[in-house]
């Protein structure tokens, strides 16, 4: 029914609103988790931070989950080459997040203060590391990552782990903890109220000039300091998909090229610049549902940046070129894509309609009084 | 070339961790219906006793879910991070019950798991039963989804090879979806957990019936427990893997295997009860055999035949053959895409080119490959005999055990006999672990009588690892054993720990060892709450 090219495309933006949905989701709870020892001060203080994110962690969770699942199943080649590439990356990642199923569940449920102070800060590193990985993983991309693949098409990583650890990544990795944090920051404040939503709003206001501040420098020098990848010749969108059947360029400024090809592609960079500003004053003025609605904006904007200026890249490998993974060649067949998008259709807005019941279910200030009366259900 | 110790290593890292998930899994598939039975009956009889018993069996569900996830996103990982080649080989069709299932089954499960613990007090009762029952539709559509994946690498249905790509590609949807082995192994995984969550619930209650104390709640427990155990024991025997067993070449091999048929026997086949299985020879020394009863249960028939070990090899031998002048054709093939000649040459042999994949295990250059290499290749093709014979036939031990438990247990639970049955709640309480090691030996003997394949009869295991170091899994081996053994010590400390408290862990003052804690007495047969 779509043809092979449209499918392709559309995928691109499915993965990319798959990355929104898990910043958006996940990434309030992530920062909660990575705010957890600074704005909680006493125990009932951190039950009262756990609580605002208790009943929704475990299901914004599976927006990741399911990120890697479309990603498979969607861009098998980028799974198996991203993963198997960044493999230490990957399992520091994995081993951060075990800290939260366990922390969320099993913390409250031991009244010892080392032990909970102990999961506190497990869920700070389940908090706080996925999204730096995933920041240094995107300045990566950016720069294009050692990797080729032989006739079989079995994929070759050749750099080693400390490389990923490059002053642009880092500060990569900044932008997306940054931004992660001040989104959770803005939640917190929806949720909480006195002295926690007080230091809330300091971590939201402080994280929020932080992140726009580092996207700046990032766009600074992307411009000016990194080379992008340009198709030659082959790579034709509705072609089966073989990676090493193009040819590609290094080129200064590459990265720049679809904004001015595509004028409007100007307005997703100034999403994040306007949405974070937003977050910022509505946090000033304590308004903490439009700050988390700016937040969001502000993510869709940054996340869209690094999509748009490597578009149609995905995955471009700096040791050989003709190797990179793009849209057009990464993909599974159109089969599998046509099918994969009609099952998307048919269940993201189920769950966008049920997860949005949870919220309202769940909805209202969570305080110390709740927490001391629910001493043995609440987290 | 890839090393054997690299695939040795990963095959070892994915045994762990996929072991160790599936610790968790059978408990939570079975505990979110029992929880929808036991809330079921609340909503109808509006007793809080039922009331209390979802909230303290959940307690313990959820200590069990956590770690259930934990490992869960791990299996997630371990494709992509491991077996890469594996990913992009068969990705296409592999990873869309993966996505589905997280579409699908695993954002309801996560979603309403949430609800259930906190929204007690913002749901009226029939809406909190409705997020269980979602929750526990979630966690079983997982379940399906999961094993339409899995059953494919057994039965690769409804795809094909493509000579561009490099890869299978999905042709035919419901073909996967329905595919007979993924259909026999939901059926046969779902009512094992719902065993293993019987078992648990039975076990534990006992244990409060033997000391004597919240007895109420232990015997309505014991109750739903024996009642569901039973359907769920039968559904696991009679369903079994059964109809699946004369479903594709993989279970095949794997049913001459477990049953370790060397010779093609004149139908219909006596079974090997037990045998003492010379791996060397390639025979039985002896063997106890009960006449007609496998070729009743591998054909449903008095006359059909069951292939035996020799005859399978001597097949796979041609299939060898025939896959390396595939793999030979599809290399020119590669070099020169529009070549009619070279695509009709490939498209008589692609069939087996899986086959002559196996070879790569010695041979680069696989139209090089001598005869030695063709027997040892024709050799692989069989997983070893004894291990799959033993762990089957203790798997079966460990069911028929359970099926007489529990069909016990709903017996006296009947006659209300049950509280003071010393030896039937001695046995319960022993039975708890039996469930977990017939799944593990369940898992076990479908993986290990799946080699040497990944896919079977398409990618070989030993060429669907990542391109890593052998040092560098044997590293993340070491950290998953760390991380995997600390959070199983924190886990099982907090499952027995609330086991013991009992309901009284939801301090609601109506249990054992409460009326102390509100200043009265201590029941003189009750014992001091130890936890």
């Amino acid at each position: 029914m779509l043809d092979y090219e449209t499918l392709k495309v559309i995928w691109w933006l499915f993965v990319g609103v798959l990355l929104l949905g898990f910043a958006i989701m996940d990434g309030h709870d992530m920062g909660v988790g990575t705010l957890l020892p600074f704005v909680g001060k006493t125990d009932d203080e951190r039950r009262v931070v756990l609580n605002t994110v208790g009943a929704h962690w475990e299901g914004n969770q599976v927006w990741f989950i399911l990120g890697g699942g479309a990603i498979f199943a969607a861009w098998p080649l980028v799974y198996a080459t991203a993963f198997s590439g960044f493999y230490w990356a990957m399992l520091a990642v994995l081993w951060a997040l075990f800290f939260r199923p366990v922390g969320f569940d099993y913390r409250s449920k031991i009244a010892n203060p080392t032990w909970r102070n102990s999961w506190d800060w497990g869920l700070f590193i389940g908090g706080a590391v996925p999204p730096l990985i995933f920041g240094v993983a995107f300045g990566n991309l950016l720069q294009g990552v050692p990797f080729h693949f032989d006739d079989e098409l079995r994929s070759y990583y050749t750099g080693t782990f400390w490389q990923l650890l490059n002053p642009f990544a880092l500060l990569a990795g900044v932008v997306s903890t940054a931004m992660i944090t001040a989104h959770g920051a803005n939640y917190l404040m929806i949720r909480t109220e006195g002295d926690v939503y007080r230091r809330s709003r300091t971590a939201a206001i402080i994280f929020g000039v932080l992140a726009l501040a580092a996207f700046a420098a990032a766009g600074v020098w992307v411009m000016n300091g990194i080379s992008g990848y340009v198709i030659t010749s082959g790579n034709i969108p509705g072609d089966l998909p073989n990676p090493l059947d193009k040819t590609v360029m290094v080129q200064a400024g590459a990265w720049m090229h679809n904004y001015s090809v595509y004028g409007w592609a100007k307005l997703i960079p100034l999403t994040a610049f306007v949405g974070g500003a937003l977050a910022i004053v509505f946090a000033l003025i304590n308004k903490p549902t439009m700050a988390f609605i700016g937040s969001s904006l502000s993510m869709l904007g940054i996340i869209g940046t690094a999509g748009i200026s490597m578009f149609p890249f995905v995955m471009p490998s700096s040791t050989d070129p003709r190797s990179s993974l793009t849209v057009w060649d990464s993909v599974s067949s159109h089969m599998t894509l046509e099918l994969m998008f009609f099952a998307t259709l048919i269940f993201l807005p189920l769950i966008i309609v049920y997860t949005s019941w949870a919220y309202k279910v769940m909805s209202g200030k969570v305080t110390l009084d709740f927490i001391k009366n629910n001493d043995h259900s609440a987290y | 070339m890839i090393s054997t110790e690299l695939v040795d290593a990963s095959r070892l890292q994915f045994a762990i961790v996929a072991l160790y998930h599936f610790l968790f899994v059978p408990l939570t598939l079975g505990m979110t219906f029992m929880l929808v039975i036991m809330e079921s009956t609340y909503v109808i009889t509006n007793k809080p006793i039922y009331k209390d018993m979802v909230k303290f069996w959940g307690k313990l569900f959820g200590i069990n879910f956590a770690l259930g996830v934990t490992t869960g996103i791990t299996m997630e990982f371990q494709f992509g991070t491991n077996w890469a080649y594996y990913s992009h080989y068969v990705g296409d069709i592999f990873g869309a019950p993966l996505a589905i299932e997280g579409l699908m089954a695993f954002f309801l499960e996560s979603t309403f798991i949430g609800l259930f613990f906190f929204g007690w007090d913002k749901l009226s009762k029939n809406k909190h039963l409705m997020v269980t029952i979602l929750m526990a539709v979630g966690s079983n559509l997982s379940a399906l989804w999961i094993l339409v994946a899995n059953g494919w690498m057994n039965n690769p249905v409804g795809s094909e090879f493509s000579f561009i790509t490099m890869r299978m590609e999905m042709v035919d949807f419901w073909d996967v979806v329905f595919n007979p082995q993924a259909q026999a192994k939901f059926v046969h995984t779902i009512s094992a957990g719902y065993v293993t969550a019987s078992t648990f619930v039975l076990g534990i209650s006992s244990w409060y019936l033997l000391k004597g104390r919240d007895v109420e709640f232990a015997k309505r427990s014991f109750r739903i427990a024996a009642a569901f155990g039973f359907a769920s024991a039968m559904s696991v025997i009679v369903l079994g893997d059964e109809s699946g067993y004369t479903v594709g070449e993989a279970q095949q091999t794997k049913m001459a295997a477990i049953e370790a048929m060397w010779e093609t026997e004149p139908a219909p086949a006596s079974f090997n009860l037990i045998a003492g299985i010379n791996e060397q020879e390639q025979k039985n020394d002896w063997s106890i055999e009960i006449p007609y009863v496998m070729g009743i249960i591998g054909t449903r028939s008095l006359t059909k035949q069951i292939p035996g070990i020799h005859e399978i090899k001597e097949h796979n031998r041609e299939h060898i053959i025939n896959g390396a002048k595939a793999v030979t054709a599809l290399a020119a093939l590669r070099k020169d895409t529009k070549n009619e000649a070279l695509k009709a040459e490939f498209d008589k042999y692609k069939a087996d080119l899986g086959y002559g994949l196996l070879l790569k295990k010695y041979t680069e250059d696989v139209s090089q490959a001598t005869p030695e290499m063709i027997q040892k290749a024709v050799d692989d093709t069989v997983p070893h005999v004894a291990p799959m014979f033993w762990s089957f036939r203790l798997m079966v031990a460990i069911g028929t055990g359970l099926l007489a438990l529990f069909a016990t247990a709903l017996y006296m639970s009947v006659t209300n006999k049950c509280g003071n049955q010393k030896w039937l709640l001695r046995w319960a309480l022993l039975f708890i672990p039996a469930p977990w090691i017939a799944a593990e030996l369940g898992w076990f003997v479908a993986e290990y009588g799946r080699q040497p394949w990944t896919i079977f009869g398409v990618l070989p295991t030993h060429l669907s690892a990542s391109t890593l170091t052998p040092g560098t899994v044997y590293g993340s081996i070491a950290g998953f054993v760390f991380f995997y053994t600390g959070l199983l010590i924190v886990e099982m400390y907090l499952m027995v720990k609330f086991a013991r408290q009992g309901p009284s862990s939801l301090h609601t003052g109506r249990y054992h060892g409460e009326a102390h804690a509100a200043g009265g007495a201590i029941p003189k047969h009750a014992p001091a709450d130890k936890a």
